[in-house]
């Protein structure tokens, strides 16, 4: 892998020969998925479907599905509370996650965790998080656990740009390179925490914070899942040979508002809004070169597209009529 | 009353070690982490020589980040380990907030039933080792007040052991608060295994005029209170709750209909605190059976000051739950 002047790691298509015309296009597929996903999830929370709110990760998909397509099901991982793209990523099935979304039983949690709180333990998901930076504990006792269980499993912290003014953040990175544990952070810099931006909340080097405790750490765009895939398998491989943990910065872009209700944006200009989304749409980013270098015809995306939407309607329908708890559940999973 | 005379005579502090020696003997998942847990065997020499036995992979010595070593804790417990975490002081568990309050205790009930936390919290309580106000508060009701936890808060060697046990091998986050001025008290434990179930209260002395209700130390208090009362000619009877939550609310509600009279003593400030909670729990349980007030004395409502001459102003103390009695039971 090189970089470019800025330090930011680059990609380089010849450690990608190996990886298959269809892996692409299940990625491809997994990112559309997570796309479309939150677009019926727009509409269920505009059409007053859905209980509360929402955190949409339309434009994220590269990160989430180019770090999960590096993980095997029985890795870990921990989210955020745009975790909806992590979770698809992952494994979850979209009925459960709209049922889940929609309080009803057939959701992931029985419908008591709702958006932010998506848990599936057989795709390794520890569970999205409503406490911003509040995983990154989690993930490091997960990578503790690996470690003591002399298991190869790794265990992978998602969190924003928001979580590095989170202290137990920083705890957790020392004990994880101290220990040398089976961790990847995998940093989301979409450029706000919620409606402010990252540079008014965050000072220095971002990478530094990582190079201070003298873990491994690497820079990408987080548009470019080919990069995102190439960087985080390599990430993987040292981790489950003990070589321990890292620190990955993506940069990347909310194409939507904080959360569904925030349309009016006031906080950033729709020319920006509009660059990242024209100039850097992770969707486009691996279609375009999938129709350049590997011969793809273009319709092939449409059709996918086209089976995907389907495999929503039917989920989303699904989760519309699928039952909400009895109220006897309000007191069960209290206690274990 | 527990009735346990066959046995060894040890400390709480040694009860505390054994309970971890034989769980973690027991099962391999077990361990500790925690500032000064493994070398130095924790700043009050409890777990000396756990160490040596189980060396540094399952005793583990961690930074100062109370936040971090909980989360790991969570981390660990929903992923198959039971971890014991050690937070030195109750006064830091404030730091580990976020962790107890909305991870570890919400876990199980977020994720539908699917995720488990089985790990232990243990940490201390407890004023009159002149530490002053971050080092001496018992805060076990603000963990007691969180859907999600248990707390438990043994006051003798036999519980201690017996609870400890007990939590490390439940499935739920279970804190457990040792008052950091019992270690070197002394108490009967059995030489055989056993564990006692969280939310059975005991009754340390039978009574008939005055119930006391007391926590962790408080016991003693009131046993020694006890005896005051005993010359006086009234008869109290001690029930100790040994767990917050799940709190034995039957056992409660049974000594107080049968004395008609209740003080409950705790070291927690008395403000929105246990003996509130349980007063509550007696008044509601045995009103029809009460001939006074159910009474409280908990900690002063002050962060706990340093100078001798002040902090034992602000923590109950055998005089105050005698004239407290005296006045209940129409002895001027």
């Amino acid at each position: 892998m090189s970089q470019d002047e800025t330090g930011i790691s680059q990609l380089d298509l010849t450690e990608l020969e190996e990886t298959t015309l269809d892996h692409w296009l299940n990625t491809y597929r997994q990112m559309i998925k997570i796309r479309l996903f939150e677009e019926k999830t727009n509409e269920l929370y505009t059409s007053a479907k859905m209980p509360g709110l929402a955190h949409l990760y339309i434009g994220e998909e590269a990160v989430a599905v180019g770090v999960c397509e590096a993980l095997r099901q029985d890795d870990y991982i921990t989210s955020t509370h745009r975790g909806h793209g992590h979770c698809l990523a992952k494994g979850a099935k979209l009925d459960k996650m709209f049922s889940e979304l929609l309080g009803k039983v057939d959701g992931y949690c029985r419908g008591k965790g709702g958006s932010m709180h998506i848990a599936d333990q057989d795709t390794g998901n520890l569970g999205a998080n409503g406490i911003v930076g509040g995983s990154a504990g989690i993930a490091t006792g997960a990578a503790l656990s690996i470690k003591m269980r002399a298991s190869d499993q790794v265990a992978v912290c998602f969190f924003g740009d928001g979580a590095l003014g989170q202290g137990l953040f920083y705890e957790s990175m020392n004990m994880a390179q101290l220990w040398n544990l089976p961790v990847i952070y995998v940093c989301e810099n979409n450029l706000y925490g919620e409606y402010t931006p990252t540079e008014k909340s965050t000072s220095g080097n971002r990478l530094a914070r990582a190079e201070a405790f003298g873990m491994d750490n690497v820079e990408i765009s987080g548009q470019d899942v080919r990069l995102v895939y190439q960087t985080v398998k390599r990430l993987v491989e040292r981790a489950r040979a003990g070589e321990g943990p890292a620190f990955l910065l993506c940069h990347t872009y909310r194409f939507r508002g904080h959360h569904v209700g925030d349309i009016d944006r006031p906080y950033r200009s729709r020319e920006e809004e509009e660059k990242w989304q024209t100039e850097n749409d992770p969707l486009k980013i691996l279609s375009d070169w999938l129709v350049s270098d590997k011969m793809v015809e273009p319709d092939l995306f449409s059709q996918i597209e086209e089976e995907v939407r389907a495999e929503v309607e039917v989920a989303v329908t699904f989760a519309l009529d699928a039952s909400f708890p009895d109220e006897m559940e309000v007191d069960a999973h209290v206690y274990a | 009353m527990s009735t346990h005379e066959n046995g060894r005579e040890i400390t709480f502090g040694e009860a505390i070690k054994e309970a971890l020696m034989e769980e973690m003997h027991r099962d391999s998942h077990v361990f500790i982490i925690g500032e000064d847990v493994a070398a130095a065997g924790t700043v009050f020499k409890v777990l000396t020589g756990l160490l040596d036995e189980f060396g540094p992979e399952r005793v583990i010595d961690s930074p100062i980040s109370e936040a971090g070593i909980t989360g790991i804790g969570v981390g660990a417990a929903v992923t198959g380990m039971r971890p014991v975490v050690d937070i030195m002081f109750g006064d830091f568990t404030t730091l580990a907030m976020d962790q107890m309050v909305n991870q570890a205790a919400k876990t199980h009930y977020m994720s539908g039933g699917k995720l488990r936390v089985p790990m232990v919290i243990r940490t201390t309580m407890g004023a009159g080792r002149r530490s002053a106000a971050q080092h001496s508060q018992s805060l076990h009701a603000w963990y007691s007040h969180v859907p999600g936890l248990k707390v438990a808060i043994p006051s003798t060697p036999y519980d201690a052991k017996g609870l400890m046990k007990t939590a490390i091998r439940e499935d739920n986050p279970v804190v457990i608060v040792e008052d950091k001025m019992m270690y070197s008290l002394k108490g009967i434990v059995p030489s055989e295994e056993y564990t006692i179930p969280l939310g059975v209260a005991d009754v340390k002395r039978v009574g008939e005029d005055i119930t006391l209700v007391a926590t962790s130390q408080m016991v003693h208090l009131a046993l020694e209170a006890s005896q005051k009362l005993a010359a006086l000619g009234i008869s109290a009877e001690v029930v100790d709750p040994r767990t917050t939550f799940p709190l034995d609310k039957q056992a409660l509600v049974n000594s107080v209909k049968k004395t008609s009279r209740a003080i409950v003593i705790d070291q927690g400030y008395q403000r929105y605190g246990v003996t509130g909670e349980i007063a509550s729990v007696i008044a509601d349980g045995a009103f029809y059976y009460l001939d006074a007030p159910v009474k409280r004395i908990g900690a002063m409502d002050v962060p706990i000051p340093f100078s001798p001459i002040l902090e034992d102003l602000t923590i109950p103390s055998v005089p105050d739950i005698v004239e407290m009695a005296k006045t209940l039971c129409g002895r001027y």
